[in-house]
């Protein structure tokens, strides 16, 4: 951990430097007696998040370990299941349901395509969405008429809630919608396996690439112009100016945006939910976990919890190797804008 | 400095995550199991609460105020839930788990009697609670019915209709082959023939249970146990695929659930329907309606005669937490009362549980879809009545969906239900 992070190339991004001076601060004999007030005044928000995260969270963990309700033959009637150690977990992991293999139509023969489908949407859309969003937010760092009105104008998107998002183009790509007369084609967008995964990427691209966009503009923006006046005059052609200064000074931001969506993609719900019903090889492990959820708490909370563990090692990896310092400086920054 | 950097970033994740996590565990309350006693409070009267999806024609308030201007010391308050199947079902888990004495007489879905009966939440309605079902459709009352005990009360129900199109087919085919037959109609007029609701989502466990049943094959036998690998289901299912496979249903048929279908039936795009009733009064009234006056009703195509419709429709059921039980029981009997079963005939177009109500004249004149309606549900098979119906019912969905489309065969399909609802049944 600590290796990588050491020859950080601080003196070029903005935010350590000033990380640093508030450490010289926190010397300070005052600052200290300040930092003890600090802990007493944040206090209660500790406890607040103990209640509210903390226990829901290890109370899912518990239920993990025990075994979902039975049927009593006798009373046909549901009795408690008992520890069931990491039967649950089996149950996913290994796809098994009993002593023999999960049977399709089972949601516990879904669990290893739920993770392909659930990758595969969260590679496909942030890759898309990053290019496409640097590509919008390098337009709006220009500087023309009605720029504001543009940056509001795309917005737009982001601000509709996703599950409205989602009936709009289960609309749009309906056999009888628009998608099929404008191309003059007559796909079963929502009834077959590919047509239904590319209509569920270009939804989430249109709705998040912008949230993309306005993070990296926001990096974009702290960039002195200054230092591209500078290249210029060294002779750095539009490429190397792009490459060497553009993307470097930008990518605590870039990171930041990235890291958020590939969160929120991991656990994409309301999209394949609402336009396929996670038909068609298009059910992710969050629409996985809520239809186990109606079959049998335990044996969700074994899933989510698995869930949480991949989700997890993803963000842990993806810090670790990408952008540790940059998550560190550039957090606090983005903080309102995280939704 | 290190071991922060990579703390925060990791707490940032785990939070998000958790925040999924939390979901899966916080609808849990890992405690909750055995109902609530069920002799308690039999002879308890007061105050009691009523509980059901939204109520969008307006017809259970006015019941209410009825009920409660006869008994001011009993009065019932109405608790309106979401309007969403999945959101009210949940609201009652929730409330039962929570042994909530609130929830006094409740409005539960066919499908989820079964379940709620078995975790121990319903009041049977034996004994001192009993209640007259003797004219009501049997079939309703099988939907209530739960290890030969009657948990809940049938207040309204629904069943399969075939809308065809008068001006194309003068006479409605009575029997599936005579339907197919049918279909060079529809291809001489370059419109589609049939179609149902065979999208992968409840609607096609209904479709596929219809098939099944009209053909003489069940799904889940009394013992609870799956019964739908058998030659009389294979040909059941078989039925769909080849039509899906023959074009006689549309190839955008399996993106069809009951609205899509309705809209190309309405267009005039689609010789057969099979819907529920409440496409009669759109179809008779939509502006955009091009059918209006050339649509017909018949009951479901069969084996030879009438074909089997699944169940739709609502029960009632008192909860065992209620304090006042015997209130909840003289509630039951009003909400499902043959006055009552008529304002909500007319007033809501909701079909009633009482037979005789079917041959009411002036309530014929009103719904003519009455007469077709009750032969519909005289001939009804209520779905799997299974505690765990949420499991069998997404076995039926996979496996069928995928039968359809081709992706297996009929057999593997039967098969892989088979070995699916029994492994959701342990």
């Amino acid at each position: 951990m600590s290796t990588l992070a050491q020859p950080k190339r601080a003196p070029e991004t903005p935010s350590p430097k000033t990380k640093k001076v508030q450490k010289e601060v926190g010397q300070d004999r005052a600052a200290t007696s300040q930092g003890r007030w600090a802990f007493w005044l944040i206090s209660p928000a500790l406890v607040l998040l103990a209640v509210v995260i903390v226990y829901p969270v290890v109370n899912a963990i518990i239920m993990a370990f025990q075994k979902d309700q039975g049927l009593d033959p006798a009373t046909k009637l549901f009795v408690q299941g008992g520890p069931a150690g990491f039967d649950n977990f089996v149950h996913w992991l290994a796809q098994q349901c009993g002593p023999a293999a999960c049977a399709p139509g089972t949601l516990g023969s879904q669990f290893w395509s739920a993770v392909g489908t659930t990758f595969f949407f969260t590679v496909v859309t942030v890759v898309l969405e990053t290019v496409l969003g640097f590509w919008m937010a390098v337009i709006m760092a220009r500087t023309f008429r009605g720029r504001s009105a543009l940056r509001a104008a795309v917005l737009v998107p982001w601000a509709i809630p996703t599950a409205v998002t989602a009936k709009l183009w289960f609309f749009i790509f309906a056999f009888d919608g628009i998608a099929n007369k404008l191309f003059g084609t007559a796909i079963l967008w929502t009834g077959s396996e590919w047509p239904a995964r590319w209509a569920i990427i270009i939804s989430d691209v249109w709705k998040t690439t912008p949230f993309m966009a306005l993070l990296i503009l926001a990096g974009l923006q702290i960039i002195p112009a200054e230092v591209y006046e500078a290249a210029k005059v060294d002779g750095a052609s539009a490429w190397q100016r792009f490459t060497q200064i553009t993307l470097p000074l930008v990518k605590p931001a870039l990171m930041v945006a990235v890291l958020f969506r590939v969160l929120d993609a991991l656990r994409m719900y309301d999209l394949p939910a609402i336009m396929t019903q996670g038909s068609n090889n298009t059910t992710t492990l969050s629409i996985l976990v809520v239809e186990q959820i109606r079959q049998g708490f335990n044996s969700a909370a074994a899933l989510s919890t698995i869930t949480f563990l991949i989700i997890f090692l993803v963000a842990f990896i993806f810090v670790r190797f990408l952008g540790a310092n940059a998550v560190a400086s550039a957090t606090p920054k983005t903080k309102g804008q995280e939704k | 400095m290190n071991t922060r950097k990579y703390l925060l970033p990791a707490a940032v994740a785990g939070v998000l995550a958790m925040s999924l996590s939390a979901c899966g565990g916080g609808g849990g309350g890992g405690t909750a199991s055995s109902g609530g006693d069920a002799a308690a409070n039999l002879d308890g009267r007061g105050p009691i609460t009523y509980v059901q999806g939204k109520d969008n024609s307006n017809v259970v308030r006015p019941l209410v105020d009825k009920w409660n201007a006869a008994h001011p010391d009993q009065k019932v308050t109405f608790k309106e839930q979401s309007d969403q199947a999945d959101q009210q079902h949940d609201d009652l888990v929730q409330h039962f788990q929570s042994k909530d004495a609130n929830y006094d007489v409740v409005d539960v879905d066919v499908v989820w009697t079964a379940e709620f009966a078995a975790k121990g939440w319903l009041q049977p309605l034996s004994d001192k609670m009993s209640i007259d079902t003797s004219k009501m459709l049997p079939a309703t009352v099988k939907t209530a019915t739960y290890n030969n005990t009657l948990f809940a009360a049938p207040q309204t129900s629904d069943g399969g209709i075939l809308f065809y199109r008068k001006d194309l087919v003068p006479t409605p085919p009575k029997t599936w082959d005579e339907m197919m037959s049918m279909c060079s109609i529809a291809k001489q007029n370059s419109i589609d023939c049939y179609a149902g609701q065979f999208a992968k989502y409840e609607g096609l466990t209904v479709n596929a249970a219809e098939a099944i049943n009209t053909a003489g094959g069940t799904i889940v036998g009394d013992d609870g146990k799956s019964s739908v690998n058998s030659t009389s289901a294979k040909a059941g299912l078989n039925n769909l695929v080849t039509a899906y496979k023959n074009g006689n249903i549309p190839t955008q048929g399996v993106t069809y659930q009951e609205e899509q279908g309705r809209q190309s039936f309405e267009d005039g795009k689609l010789l057969f329907l099979r819907n529920w009733p409440y496409v009669y009064n759109l179809a008779k009234t939509d502006g955009s309606s091009k059918v209006k006056d050339t649509f017909g009703m018949a009951p479901l195509p069969g084996k030879s005669g009438p074909g089997a419709s699944s169940l739709g429709g609502h029960n009632l059921a008192v909860s065992v937490y209620s304090q006042h039980k015997a209130t909840a029981k003289d509630f039951l009997t009003f909400m499902t009362s043959e006055e009552t079963e008529k304002f909500y005939a007319t007033q809501g177009s909701l079909a009633p549980v009482l037979s005789s109500l079917y041959d009411d004249p002036a309530l014929v004149t009103q719904l003519p879809y009455l007469p077709v309606l009750k032969t519909s549900i005289s001939n009804a098979v209520p779905r799997p009545v299974t505690p765990f119906y949420p499991a069998v019912t997404k076995a039926i969905q996979d496996n069928a969906y995928a039968a359809i489309k081709g992706d297996k065969s009929v057999d593997q399909a039967l098969k892989d239900m088979d070995t699916a609802i029994n492994s959701a049944s342990q």
